[in-house]
């Protein structure tokens, strides 16, 4: 059945009919009435873009007697085309949130005590300059690390080269995307990067491999996806739950989790044996074909059937239906991939698969991105470059991580873990560490273990509670920040501009740095008086018109060729200078130089147990936006979706709120309302990330939903660059009576409102 | 000038539901916490694996036998520029009658005035020079079509003519003129 039933579907016949049935009297005032006018256009219209999320749509600001009213797309901006997710959309939630770090804090009684007295800048920078130089004396540079997450990272990673310490982590790389990065790179010798290269927009057969486009809501991606869906493009997509993005699929394949790299191999399999790959391309550019083909000859649909529980049939049909569409083919590598430890190998046979396709620059697969080439900012050279990071046990470990491990870095804290800890102090800017790093104890313990700790925020977090000192950043609403020029379809280069002046006493990433910089003694490398002085100075030799770019918000360069079969040069980085079927590297590191199956590599759920998956919901990144009073509207909190049948068996009720205990005995400290539906897999629940915030300073946030970070208490670490596999946990329902101590979110929405209303 | 009739189509196709609709709506028309003019629907039909969802952005349907303006008491509840449904506040009492009227449920008082409140079709937006609505405008998967049924070559015109549409519970008999692509 397609529809519901009380749905009547009007043919073509009665559309026309309703369209010319109307009354045509002009309707224009018939009545008289006033007609209504909000009047939220602004008085002023400033193009900046945004981070509510880190995809850097280019946004119009509206601002009318000095605040902002809304925010609308820019429809010069390549990556927005006029349109804005939610989150972008709701902005002004972020801007005007009453819960905003105000004024520089310094922390007056025990780590974690929430405790913190108002000072100025001058005395928070001077607290932090005087610990950073304390522990360089005694330890180096290096003892100090930088975790970072999104665009205003870019001045404190500035600060931390000329500092001298390697130590700069992102959880975005071993927590999210590197086993992507490192297995495109192996196999075409560059990465997808971000915005990913994918030409969804014409591809004619999409795969999905767990990426929840829709939910996950990368604008550009999302408006490609739909326009793909217009074109008739095949959908396949691969996902223990249906997800938005499956419930329009062709065929939605609900893989039991953990397996997806069984039913890659089989469509390897399907592609060679009936020889529906692209033999010219092959023959071209890759490399390891025959060791590849003969590699793939075991993993027949019918060998993938058990281990997937995907019929033989349908799996020889998408494989197809694939080979048919090719090389206008496009299994989307995804994003977050951090799942069960071997996403290298899964990533590579991802790529492996697109590479058998001939997808790789071609139109609708992965096209061959330009950028505009901006000159750093002449800084002096650095001394004692190329100091090794604190990330890995030794240096062996992990031999082709290429960025540094963020989950390595809190490891390197911990007294005992290895040894005498050599990092001592953190600068945390924009990421909110107990949530995005796994097994949270781990984080506190290192937490404790610091001789000092500075958090750089625009709202405060759990992390900024546990702080030595604060540091309130504007809203990218409020500063300016690097330029941006991303690899592309088009290149073109986008400003981020203060659309108005920092609100309290929040001050901008760039003037933080150099502050900071200055009081550190390094002056030399913050020569520029502001950003907007040191944008210029990067885009003036250029030639571009500063002023175009403030008023328009973006300036274009020239287009290049982007596909193979329009002039761009097939390039690949690689040690063969071709894609690597075969991969070389991994061959000699000692890894699996071709992906296979490892039935040890996963784990079924204990008996009562429930693999438990996370993901996104659209109009939330994160923890970050669910103190977002618009946002919270349409996306109050998580529930735990529940197939079914196990609600049956454990007698609960859509609705009904509940905590989940995982395996080593962590009960969530909040509960959320079950969603009991059909749309999953009977062997795991599912819930959107970012919610069950549980510090008070987030009086809207927190105590809603539950916090699927808390119960990440396991990992199963990638051999290769070192991601942490997080969907290797397993949960149960534990109903509020059964739980001890409980906490039950006090109501602070009166204090918000109260608040808001003075 | 002919008169114009305006109507609005969402394709159920593309639309995903991630809500931009109703947090631009929200900030487009300055709505109060808590009230949307607009909101999704979700309907989940089918057992695992066999299933089918469907998701709409829905709104008030601009009725050509609106409901809501048959049952005013006050004439606040009217007809504007292109059969758009409005409510003027000046008239308005709040009697809530056009809320019980409205089988569509799209209707609310703001609390700030007393007064009823729903979608206008963004009337200031397009009788001033924008043709779009605010929801339209920010969909990043364009799933709303929006524009005058009496210009046969309007984009909306032309998805009516070439897609499949229904509308919400047309056995209320008040002839929506918001539509559902297939």
């Amino acid at each position: 059945m397609r529809r519901r039933e009380f749905i009547r579907i009007s043919s073509y016949g009665l559309g026309g009919a309703a369209l010319l049935g109307g009354v045509t009297t002009d309707w224009f005032h018939l009545y008289g009435g006033t007609l209504p006018n909000p009047l939220t256009n602004g008085d002023r219209v400033v193009p900046t873009f945004c981070e509510l999320c880190f995809w850097k749509c280019g946004v119009l600001a509206h601002v009318k007697d000095g605040r902002v009213t809304k925010l609308q797309g820019n429809p010069k901006d390549p990556l927005s085309r006029g349109h804005l997710c939610p989150r972008g959309t709701g902005g002004t939630g972020l801007l005007y949130d009453p819960d905003r770090l105000k004024k520089p804090l310094v922390r007056v009684d025990r780590r974690g005590s929430q405790e913190f007295e108002e000072v100025s800048w001058d005395d928070a920078l001077n607290v932090v300059a005087e610990n950073f130089l304390k522990i360089k004396e005694e330890y180096g540079p290096e003892a100090v690390a930088l975790f970072s997450h999104g665009y205003g990272g870019s001045w404190m990673n500035h600060l931390f080269r000329a500092w001298g310490s390697p130590n700069v982590a992102a959880p975005s790389y071993a927590q999210c995307r590197g086993p992507r990065d490192v297995a495109f790179d192996l196999t075409f010798g560059s990465g997808v990067g971000s915005p990913e290269r994918t030409d969804i927009r014409n591809t004619k057969c999409l795969v999905l491999i767990g990426s929840h486009l829709g939910e996950n809501m990368h604008n550009t991606q999302v408006q490609d996806f739909a326009h793909a869906l217009r074109n008739d493009a095949d959908l396949i997509v691969l996902d223990p739950r249906q997800s938005v993005a499956a419930s329009k699929a062709t065929h939605w394949l609900p893989v039991k989790p953990g397996s997806d790299l069984a039913i890659l191999l089989a469509w390897m399999n399907v592609l060679v044996t009936e020889e529906l790959y692209d033999r010219e391309y092959l023959e071209l550019y890759a490399y390891g074909f025959e060791q590849l083909r003969d590699h793939v000859k075991p993993f027949t649909p019918e060998w993938a059937y058990p281990r997937t529980g995907i019929e033989p049939e349908l799996i020889r049909h998408t494989a197809r239906m694939m080979g048919a569409a090719r090389p206008a083919t496009l299994i989307h590598p995804g994003r977050h991939v951090t799942w069960y430890g071997n996403d290298t190998q899964r990533l590579r046979a991802i790529a492996i698969l697109n590479a058998l396709l001939g997808s790789w620059g071609r139109m609708g697969g992965f096209y061959v991105p330009a950028s505009v080439s901006i000159p750093p900012y002449e800084y002096p050279a650095l001394e004692d470059e190329g100091l090794a990071p604190a990330d890995k046990p030794s240096p062996s470990d992990y031999p082709l991580a290429d960025e540094v491990l963020a989950q390595g870095v809190c490891d390197a804290t911990i007294p005992g873990v290895r040894g005498v800890p050599s990092i001592r102090a953190w600068m945390v800017y924009g990421t909110n560490l107990p949530s995005s790093l796994p097994e949270p104890a781990k984080t506190y313990e290192a937490i404790q273990a610091l001789d000092f700790l500075v958090a750089v925020d625009v709202l405060p977090a759990e992390i900024t509670g546990w702080a030595d000192v604060v540091l309130p950043e504007a809203t990218y609403l409020e500063r300016c920040d690097e330029p941006f020029a991303p690899s592309y379809r088009e290149p073109y280069v986008t400003v981020r501009q203060e659309v108005v002046p920092p609100m309290y006493d929040s001050k901008p990433g760039w003037w933080i740095a150099r502050e900071l910089g200055l009081k550190l003694g390094l002056p030399s490398f913050f020569p520029w008086k502001d950003a907007q002085e040191y944008a210029e100075a990067r885009l003036k030799p250029l030639g571009f018109d500063c002023e175009t770019l403030q008023r328009e918000g973006i300036v274009m360069g020239e287009r290049q060729p982007i596909y193979f079969e329009e002039g761009a040069v097939p390039t690949f980085w690689t040690d063969s200078g071709k894609i690597e079927l075969y991969s070389q590297k991994l061959a000699a590191a000692g890894f699996d130089p071709m992906p296979t199956w490892h039935a040890e590599d996963i784990e079924d759920p204990p008996p009562g147990y429930y693999r438990l998956l996370f993901g996104r919901a659209p109009m939330h990144t994160f923890g970050r936006t669910t103190n977002n009073k618009l946002l919270l509207e349409t996306g109050p909190e998580n529930a735990v979706w529940v197939n079914t049948e196990v609600a049956r068996a454990w007698g609960l009720k859509d609705g009904e709120r509940i905590h989940l205990k995982n395996q080593d005995d962590v009960t969530s400290t909040f509960t959320a309302p079950v969603k009991v539906t059909e749309r999953i897999r009977p062997d795991c629940v599912y819930v959107v990330h970012g919610f069950g915030h549980d510090t008070k300073k987030l009086r809207r946030a927190y105590g809603r939903g539950l916090n699927d970070s808390e119960l990440v208490t396991r990992t199963k670490v990638d051999p290769i660059m070192g991601g942490t596999g997080m969907n290797v946990n397993f949960v149960t329902f534990v109903r509020p009576d059964a739980v001890a101590d409980a906490s039950e979110p006090d109501t602070v929405e009166g204090a918000v409102a109260e608040e808001v209303a003075s | 000038m002919s008169a114009k009739r305006y109507a609005m189509a969402v394709d159920t196709r593309t639309c995903v539901g991630c809500t931009a609709c109703v947090i631009a709506c929200k900030t487009e028309n300055d709505l109060p916490d808590g009230y949307a003019r607009n909101w999704i629907t979700e309907i989940a039909t089918g057992t695992f694996p066999s299933l089918d969802l469907t998701i709409r952005s829905e709104r008030c349907n601009h009725c050509d036998d609106a409901p809501c303006v048959a049952v005013c008491p006050t004439g606040a509840s009217w007809i504007g520029p292109g059969g758009i449904v409005l409510v003027d506040p000046d008239k308005c009492t709040g009697c809530k009658a056009c809320i019980a009227a409205c089988p569509y449920d799209a209707r609310f008082v703001d609390p700030r005035t007393g007064t009823v409140d729903k979608c206008t079709f963004c009337v200031h937006r397009v009788e001033n020079g924008t043709p779009t609505t605010a929801c339209q405008d920010i969909c990043p998967t364009e799933s709303i079509h929006f524009g005058d049924l009496n210009d046969s070559d309007s984009d909306i015109a032309r998805v009516l003519r070439t897609r499949e549409h229904y509308t919400l519970l047309p056995d209320a008999g008040t002839t929506p003129r918001h539509y559902y692509l297939k």
